[in-house]
């Protein structure tokens, strides 16, 4: 492998690894910011609970996140510096606006809503994790911004002197249709990433609630062996009629506010997506091409189901079972658009760029197996937070609380779908740019055939075994700290909340001597 | 003053914020190992004088790689494929750092806080010390060809200046450290945090003088004696607080000779941002590194409206969390009895 191969890998493992973290924040965020809410209005302890408890586990995230997010800005510099002199005067202003507006208002205000819990009036304080919410999300806009000027660059003239893109349009940038689209298709996705979370979790606890209480009356009346040991602190000491209070008064509740959330994102999902497809039909139609393996260019231009294809080739691709016109339809809403193929787009690609010496033999397909499979599994994985979201609905409809254990294992095991969902997007959206580090635009009145960048026109002037050393040392470190992560979130969530009246209690006793209570 | 000379001032002022504040929860991880050995309340206690603020802190940086990115891209791609095996190595050190303080009390299981204790430590010596070795080869020159590429090696950063800059950063950060923790600890802390503050400060005063006067001799001009000698006052002014025990008068010595570092530090390259050791004429300039008029306009703009709102909710949290804490006020653990069940 060569050095433009191991930055590409090392950048992908650091991003995919980065984002499976951030959807879960970006999505928690808000949702926690929802509870602490309702608790504020109601006074209702239950969602006080639910608020310390999913903060707890926000929090575990938001750590491995903010650490991860470090090394994202700083690749850039290290391994793609000739792409960030040729684009640092565009590509840089959303990535300080990010730190100026997004990264200074999440890290303050979580440590104040963290430690100021009786500290601040409540009021103030439910202002903090509000902040929290904004800033995580402003951070998600700018970085989407930064990424769809890749996709798509506007905003910018030729600068002769310099030989590179100069902005001058800062507004055409942050409102990038490409941006306008994706943004809102992210945060979907990571309210969807958040609330499979919460409801799974929900249903799951639910469920142990109701189990135990079952327990302890057969176990009363002497019909049952002894009840399992638990050291949850909401279990322990528990009546069966306490119990079942819980699971109808607290888990109920924020399950179905997630669960419904969970709908909605997913209708967010499907409606953003219609448009973001349209959108990149007609700015990376070779994009378009590559999630369906489309070769040949197609009047009514099917979806295909499922295709066998070896190699990122088009000779060995088959289309097994496939929807006529749907592709059109996707494209532009018509049956009979006509829809380019990858052989075509080649032709066009080559033609265009032949007096580039840097061009010369250039593939302008991406790798035909990932795009077309990191597409369906996108779709394929969302649609897995939608059966739970269903099912959940149906169990707890009319004041009914989820009693199935099967049903709960379920859900519990569906909690890696969003993600993968989520990680199989960007893998698309990135793969699917090849071999473009900044994408031609074609569409607006921009220079196309200068202000676009070849991946490997970008790359560091690195030694291929210094960047090798690195990738091996971030895998390694990623790979354990995950392994933590993953342990302290399960142990966590099989902890639970507090039990009824602790949270409470908790809060009236820390006057102001009193310590920090969220303390380390 | 143009706008590239702004935002080159405005860049050291965000690397003199990310210093003076993130300096101090660098000394503050050095010392948990140091002062707080054997006790686990008391390394609670210190961990929790930058618990609600050390995140907010590190943003600084992550800001100044921006604001570097934007208004002087050339400058940013150089430095940072320059130096990156010291920048790998100063990420590996911040993200175990960042998970071991979240995490280090989630499970209340002494081996388990040991091991998360130790990377606290490392991650915050290593970067104290690496800074320093950065931003001394950065006012010393890199080997850089007529392409604006690094042509060194890593072996070539570690001179005997730059690594007499990482032991200034080092102890700077440390005296820094104590001091903040002196002024934010009570009882017994506050004693023993006191006593190393005096006692650093001694080393440390005597360590910069070094440093900084080999700056000036080499690379100064005549108006950086000025930075020089004030950082050099408030140096020795940090050694009479600290003996006197007067905390908060401390903590501003020696947060003005922070300050005082990077304007002599920055003062020296202007108007260079990463001279060439090669080849004077090959050295990146504030006038061949910046971005357009455009993005400049628009980034001060950013920056003046939103840069003041920052420091004063950042400024808030410091003032919420202004209380001195105490070891015996630490309350239980909130951590869960072990990674099992």
């Amino acid at each position: 492998m060569d050095v433009v191969d191991i930055s590409r890998w090392q950048f992908g493992i650091t991003t995919v690894y980065h984002f499976i973290l951030v959807p879960l924040t970006i999505g928690l965020a808000p949702m926690i910011a929802v509870m602490q809410t309702v608790w504020h209005v109601t006074g209702n302890e239950a969602w006080l609970r639910a608020t310390k408890f999913f903060g707890k586990l926000f929090l575990i995230n938001f750590a491995l996140g903010v650490a991860t997010g470090i090394v994202q800005e700083f690749q850039f510099g290290m391994n793609w510096s000739e792409y960030s002199r040729f684009v640092a005067d565009v590509f840089g202003a959303p990535l300080a606006l990010e730190g100026l507006v997004a990264f200074f208002a999440e890290s303050t205000f979580i440590g104040l809503w963290v430690f100021g819990w009786g500290r601040l009036s409540r009021r103030i304080h439910l202002l903090c994790i509000w902040m929290v919410a904004f800033g995580v999300n402003a951070s998600a806009y700018f970085i989407i911004a930064a990424n769809s000027w890749m996709q798509h660059p506007v905003g910018v003239e030729w600068d002769t002197s310099r030989d590179r893109p100069a902005m001058n349009n800062i507004v055409a940038l942050l409102t990038n249709n490409t941006t306008l689209a994706a943004f809102p298709h992210v945060v979907a996705g990571a309210l969807l990433t958040a609330s499979t979370f919460v409801a799974a979790i929900g249903i799951w606890w639910m469920a142990r609630a109701s189990w135990r209480a079952r327990q302890l009356r057969l176990a009363a009346a002497g019909e049952a062996a002894e009840v399992e040991e638990t050291t949850a602190p909401s279990l322990v000491d528990a009546s069966p009629e306490q119990l079942d209070n819980d699971a109808a008064t607290m888990w109920r509740p924020v399950t179905r506010f997630a669960l419904w959330l969970t709908m909605a994102a997913g209708v967010a999902l499907f409606l953003t997506g219609d448009i973001q497809a349209q959108i990149m039909f007609k700015q990376q139609p070779m994009k378009m091409a590559a999630a369906e393996s489309l070769c040949e260019t197609e009047h009514r231009a099917a979806f295909s189901i499922l295709s066998i294809g070896r190699q990122n080739n088009c000779d060995s691709i088959t289309h097994v079972i496939a929807v006529p016109g749907m592709l059109s339809f996707l494209a532009d809403h018509r049956f009979d658009t006509e829809v380019k193929g990858v052989k075509e787009l080649q032709q066009q690609y080559a033609e265009r760029f032949k007096d580039n010496p840097a061009h010369a033999g250039q593939n302008y397909a991406p790798n035909l197996f990932v795009t077309y499979w990191s597409f369906r599994a996108m779709i394929t994985w969302a649609l897995g937070s939608v059966v739970v979201a269903f099912g959940g609905l149906w169990l707890t409809r009319k004041k009914r609380v989820v009693t199935s254990r099967r049903f709960a294992f379920i859900a519990l095991l569906m909690i890696p779908a969003p993600f993968l969902a989520n990680s199989s997007g960007w893998i698309f959206t990135e793969m699917g740019r090849q071999p473009w580090i900044v994408a031609p635009n074609w569409v607006d009145d921009l220079d196309p055939l200068r202000v676009s960048m070849l991946v490997q026109q970008g790359v560091s002037n690195n030694s291929a075994g210094v960047v090798l050393g690195s990738l091996i040392v971030f895998t390694l470190l990623y790979g354990a700290l995950g392994v933590v992560w993953f342990a302290l979130q399960r142990r966590y969530i099989r902890e639970g909340p507090a039990a009824p009246g602790e949270e409470e209690r908790k809060l009236d006793a820390s006057d102001d001597d009193k310590q920090l209570s969220f303390a380390y | 003053m143009g706008l590239p000379e702004f935002w080159f001032i405005l860049i050291a002022v965000l690397f003199t914020g990310y210093f003076v504040l993130e300096g101090f929860d660098f000394g503050v991880g050095m010392l948990m190992g140091l002062i707080g050995r054997g006790d686990d309340n008391k390394r609670r206690a210190i961990l929790n004088t930058i618990g609600p603020v050390w995140d907010g802190n590190e943003v600084w940086l992550l800001t100044a790689g921006g604001a570097m990115f934007a208004a002087f891209g050339g400058w940013y791609a150089t430095m940072f494929t320059a130096f990156y095996i010291p920048l790998l190595i100063i990420l590996v050190a911040l993200i175990v750092r960042v998970c071991a303080i979240e995490w280090r009390g989630k499970i209340n299981d002494g081996q388990w806080r040991r091991v998360w204790d130790w990377c606290i430590a490392i991650g915050s010596w290593i970067p104290a010390l690496l800074w320093g070795v950065a931003f001394a080869n950065v006012v010393r020159g890199l080997p850089i060809d007529a392409d604006a590429q690094f042509t060194g090696s890593f072996w070539g950063l570690l001179n005997p200046y730059a690594l007499l800059g990482g032991l200034t950063t080092l102890l700077v950060f440390l005296t820094h450290g104590a001091v903040f923790l002196a002024l934010k600890t009570a009882d017994g802390l506050r004693e023993e945090a006191t006593a190393w503050a005096a006692r650093l400060s001694v080393v440390m005063t005597v360590v910069a003088a070094a440093f900084l006067l080999w700056t000036q001799l080499a690379h100064g001009k005549s108006w950086t004696w000025v930075p020089v000698l004030i950082a050099a006052v408030a140096a020795i002014a940090t050694i009479g607080f600290t003996w006197t025990k007067r905390e908060g008068w401390a903590f501003g010595a020696t947060s003005i000779a922070i300050i005082m570092t990077i304007v002599t530090l920055f003062g020296c390259l202007y108007p260079a941002v990463l001279p060439s050791t090669t080849d004077p004429a090959y050295s990146l300039t504030i006038a061949n590194t910046s971005s357009s008029h455009y993005t400049l306009v628009i980034m001060t703009w950013a920056a003046v409206l939103i840069t003041p709102v920052v420091l004063l909710y950042q400024g808030w949290s410091y003032w919420v969390f202004r209380k001195r804490i105490s070891a015996d006020a630490i309350p239980p653990s909130i951590g869960l009895a072990s990674l099992r069940g």
